[in-house]
């Protein structure tokens, strides 16, 4: 079988790092309720300044208000997504969708996030020093997301009803992650570096996801394509799962020995070439 | 209630036969007069065009599996959730909007009248709180009948009389419109794994078949004399090659004459023709039978059509054609919503991304296109989009931007990435015609009007006519070239007038108006069989007491009923 050493898309050449302009988010007011920040993104804030920003809507249950009512903002944007940084600081617990679809450019927050923080991103880079709530990284396509700390569910899922998942770039949790990660995943990646609950994976249909921890239960339900590589155990297996034989494998820029599973067996799966394409599941010897 | 006066606008009503002629029109207390005072407010409409209120004659708008979309598909929605400034609630949903949603955007496009196209009776509560909470427009509900074991009782023995009474009995516990039949006996075999896609099949267990079921509605719609015709959802929906039994269809019509007291021509509304006028035998092969289908409808002037235009969205198919919803998933593996509805009827909601990349796709949008571009009398073919089906209702504007320019069709058909393939497969490419201003007032208000019975008071501008009026900002002499010039102007009025009042305002809804729910009250004589035959189905069947079946007035606090004595037919 030929594979393509997931390595590689840690190794690739990094584009020259241009100077960006930076915009400062600190939070001054918390809101009574949750903010919804849709707006804060380098592709809204791009060739905006410190007062244009400042008077951007956010959403407050039924009230629209600015953002300026809650943050200090300095700093100005650069022409495009691409030159523009934005560094939020202070307690961001109840602020939702910080980096949701941005396409470029690049964003850090130095606290921990609600909910839709990166989600439908395609592009750019968003780090979160911090914990994201769930529903984070939902329909990603492109860029990186960083999470230096733990998720909650539904990590880098499709959105609630929504069949069309994760299916580019790369999104790294360096804690654990909740109950259903990556479900209807078709692309990309997603790494879990500590441990996940329930429901990992369900409905994937491509992309990898690497996890260094240990699962619960219910790992590549209904899984028709791609590849989930699990370094820790699973709690308990599905029963749609069958081995077919050792491999040595260089994922995350480590070789190591895995026991190559396919499944989901009780689901359709596509043929290609006269041959039936299979999910795999990999487990660390 | 205000006087106003409309003044110098172009104004298209097929009912007067106005052709874009500068007129005033005067309104007061709700209804267009000859004259009014001095007092009059005036609206000035110089370089507008003026129309009377869209009726819709087809769309599904309201009920359970309206609900049930919604309910499923919350990504439908998801990002429409924040409130804009004026008296407008949150406007959710795409292709299934709210019920708040579904009344701001027909107002804006300049509509005042909504047909929900199939209401199961068991569920008609359920249509009917929809029905209410919807704002501005006036709305009405056809029953479903197709399937419903009492119909396919009777009309096995070719019982007219008790199928009437029956019909009449459901329009008054439900608060009904008129006569619905979707996929006739198909939905029912559906319920033993089966469908009927040719008329001739037999209807499992009932031994009939869907041609009976056709021809026998029809025939208890002309003996109660409704005030619309029996409307039909066809067999073998969706299928290369099934315009045949289409054309099988229609011709059950064949000689029969309407007989009402509403104005109705027809004896048979045949809706979404566009999923019935198929040639070829399979995708690979497939061709537009769009012609042939048109040209016996041409000719056969007891029958009215919709189109069913395929928009090319990402849409939520829904359908009491239970086994067409079961096909549908199959082919895209999306979520599939079913459910039966015990002695009546059944539903099934499929997602559908109608990608403009796919040919068969881009032929289904060329079929549609065709259906109203060869209809030679715009007094019989409506425009719509089964919505949500081929596409949201909030499309007309873009749809209409195609029938009426050649340019902006063809610059859509010729950038299909398989266009040759549907050029070959349709005659798309060789149609001239673009619809006029008169012949969309035809196609979208006299026309649907009078197919609805409702054309004494609705459709039209005349003296004595409800004030439900449109103004569009287009000047007829200077026709915007371009597609979303075209889309812009007819999706957002200059003002809407609901019985004579401004609900819509520069395509801003500025009045929630009193929306009024139609329905048919008709006497028939005294049936004791068929009273004999509801109380033991409930008895023996039924999950509910008779007694619980009725759609209390509470439910429809607005009503507007037509009524209709057929004691003498």
């Amino acid at each position: 079988m030929h594979r393509i050493s997931i390595s590689s898309l840690w190794m690739r050449p990094r584009r020259e790092v241009k100077r960006m302009n930076t915009v400062t988010l600190t939070i001054k007011t918390q809101p009574e309720l949750y903010l919804e920040l849709e707006k804060v993104n380098p592709d809204t804030f791009a060739g905006k300044k410190a007062d244009e920003i400042a008077k951007l809507p956010v959403f407050q249950g039924k009230e629209i208000l600015t953002l300026g009512d809650f943050f200090t903002v300095t700093g100005e944007a650069g022409a495009t997504a691409a030159d523009t940084k934005i560094v939020i600081n202070g307690d961001c617990t109840k602020m939702k969708y910080i980096g949701a679809k941005m396409t470029a450019g690049e964003v850090v927050v130095n606290s921990a996030c609600d909910m839709y923080t990166g989600s439908w991103m395609k592009g750019g880079k968003l780090t979160v020093n911090g914990d994201v709530h769930s529903f984070c990284g939902l329909a990603m396509a492109g860029g990186e997301f960083t999470i230096n700390g733990n998720a909650g569910n539904y990590l880098g899922a499709a959105y609630r009803g929504d069949w069309r998942g994760m299916s580019g770039g790369v999104l790294r949790v360096k804690g654990n992650a909740g109950s259903d990660v990556a479900t209807f995943m078709t692309g990309g990646t997603l790494i879990v570096e500590g441990n996940v609950d329930i429901h990992l994976g369900t409905h994937m249909e491509g992309g990898t996801i690497i996890l260094k921890g240990n699962a619960n239960r219910r790992v590549g339900g209904q899984m028709v394509k791609g590849e989930i590589y699990v370094y820790g155990t699973i709690n308990v297996m599905m029963p749609g799962y069958k081995p077919v034989g050792d491999i040595e494998l260089d994922v995350d820029g480590t070789k190591s020995k895995f026991v190559d599973y396919i499944g989901d067996l009780g689901e359709r799966h596509p043929k290609r070439k006269g041959e039936t394409v299979y999910g795999h599941l990999y487990m660390k010897k | 209630m205000s006087e106003y006066i409309i003044k110098n606008g172009h104004v298209f009503d097929p009912v007067q036969g106005i052709k874009g002629d500068k007129a005033d029109v005067a309104v007061k207390d709700g209804k267009i007069i000859d004259n009014v005072g001095s007092g009059a407010k005036v609206i000035d409409a110089k370089g507008k065009t003026v129309m009377a209120g869209a009726l819709e004659v087809h769309a599904h708008v309201a009920g359970p599996k309206v609900n049930a979309g919604r309910w499923y598909r919350p990504e439908d929605k998801h990002f429409d959730s924040h409130k804009t400034a004026g008296i407008t609630r949150i406007e959710g949903g795409k292709s299934i909007p709210t019920v708040f949603k579904t009344g701001y955007e027909y107002a804006r496009m300049g509509f005042t009248f909504a047909m929900e196209a199939a209401m199961p009776p068991l569920y008609a509560r359920h249509v009917h709180e929809e029905i209410h909470d919807t704002p501005i427009i006036d709305e009405a509900a056809l029953p479903v009948f197709g399937n419903n074991w009492f119909i396919l009782e009777y009309l096995k023995n070719h019982e007219v009389e008790n199928t009437a009474a029956y019909i009449a009995w459901i329009l008054r516990q439900t608060k009904g419109y008129g006569v619905k039949v979707v996929n006739p006996g198909g939905t029912e075999a559906w319920a033993w794994g089966l469908n009927c896609l040719s008329i001739h099949d037999k209807v499992p267990y009932f031994d009939i078949t869907p041609a009976e079921i056709i021809k026998g509605t029809i025939e208890a719609n002309e003996y109660l004399g409704l005030p619309h015709s029996m409307h039909l959802h066809q067999n073998n929906l969706g299928n290369p090659g099934n315009y045949t039994t289409t054309i099988d269809s229609l011709k059950l019509a064949e000689g029969i004459k309407a007989k009402n007291n509403f104005g109705r021509e027809q004896v048979l509304h045949s809706t979404h023709i566009q999923f019935h006028s198929y040639k070829g035998t399979n995708w690979g092969d497939f061709e537009s039978g769009a012609k042939e289908v048109m040209d016996y409808v041409n000719r056969q002037k007891n029958l009215t059509i919709d189109t069913g235009n395929v928009t090319l969205d990402e849409t939520t198919t829904m359908t009491a054609d239970g086994p067409f919803e079961h096909h549908l998933q199959s082919l895209n593996h999306l979520k599939w919503f079913n459910v039966d509805v015990e002695l009546e009827t059944a539903a099934g909601v499929v997602p559908f991304i109608y990608d403009p990349n796919n040919a068969v796709f881009a032929s289904q949008w060329a079929v549609g296109l065709e259906i109203a571009l060869y209809a030679k009398d715009p007094m019989r073919c409506f425009i719509t989009t089964d919505h949500p089906n081929a596409g949201p209702f909030t499309r007309y504007p873009r749809v209409y931007s195609w029938l009426m320019s050649k340019k902006v069709r063809d610059e859509r058909l010729n950038t299909f990435k398989k266009a040759d393939k549907v050029i070959s497969a349709t005659t798309l490419a060789n149609i001239d015609r673009e619809i006029t201003l008169y012949e969309l007032a035809a196609m979208t208000r006299a026309g649907p009007a009078k197919c609805l019975g409702l054309s004494k008071d609705y459709g039209g501008l005349k003296p004595g006519m409800t004030a439900d009026i449109a103004i569009y900002n287009i000047n007829p002499d200077k026709f915007p070239s371009s597609g979303p010039e075209i889309e812009k102007a007819f999706a957002q009025v200059a003002y809407l007038f609901k019985n004579g009042k401004i609900c819509v305002e520069d395509g801003k809804v500025i009045d929630m108006g009193h929306k009024e729910t139609f329905w048919v009250d008709v006497k028939v004589p005294e049936n004791k069989q068929v009273m004999h035959d509801i109380k033991e189905k409930f008895l023996r069947y039924y999950s509910l007491s008779e007694k619980n079946y009725p759609v209390p007035e509470s439910y429809a606090p607005h009503q507007h009923i037509l009524s209709v004595d057929a004691t003498q037919a």
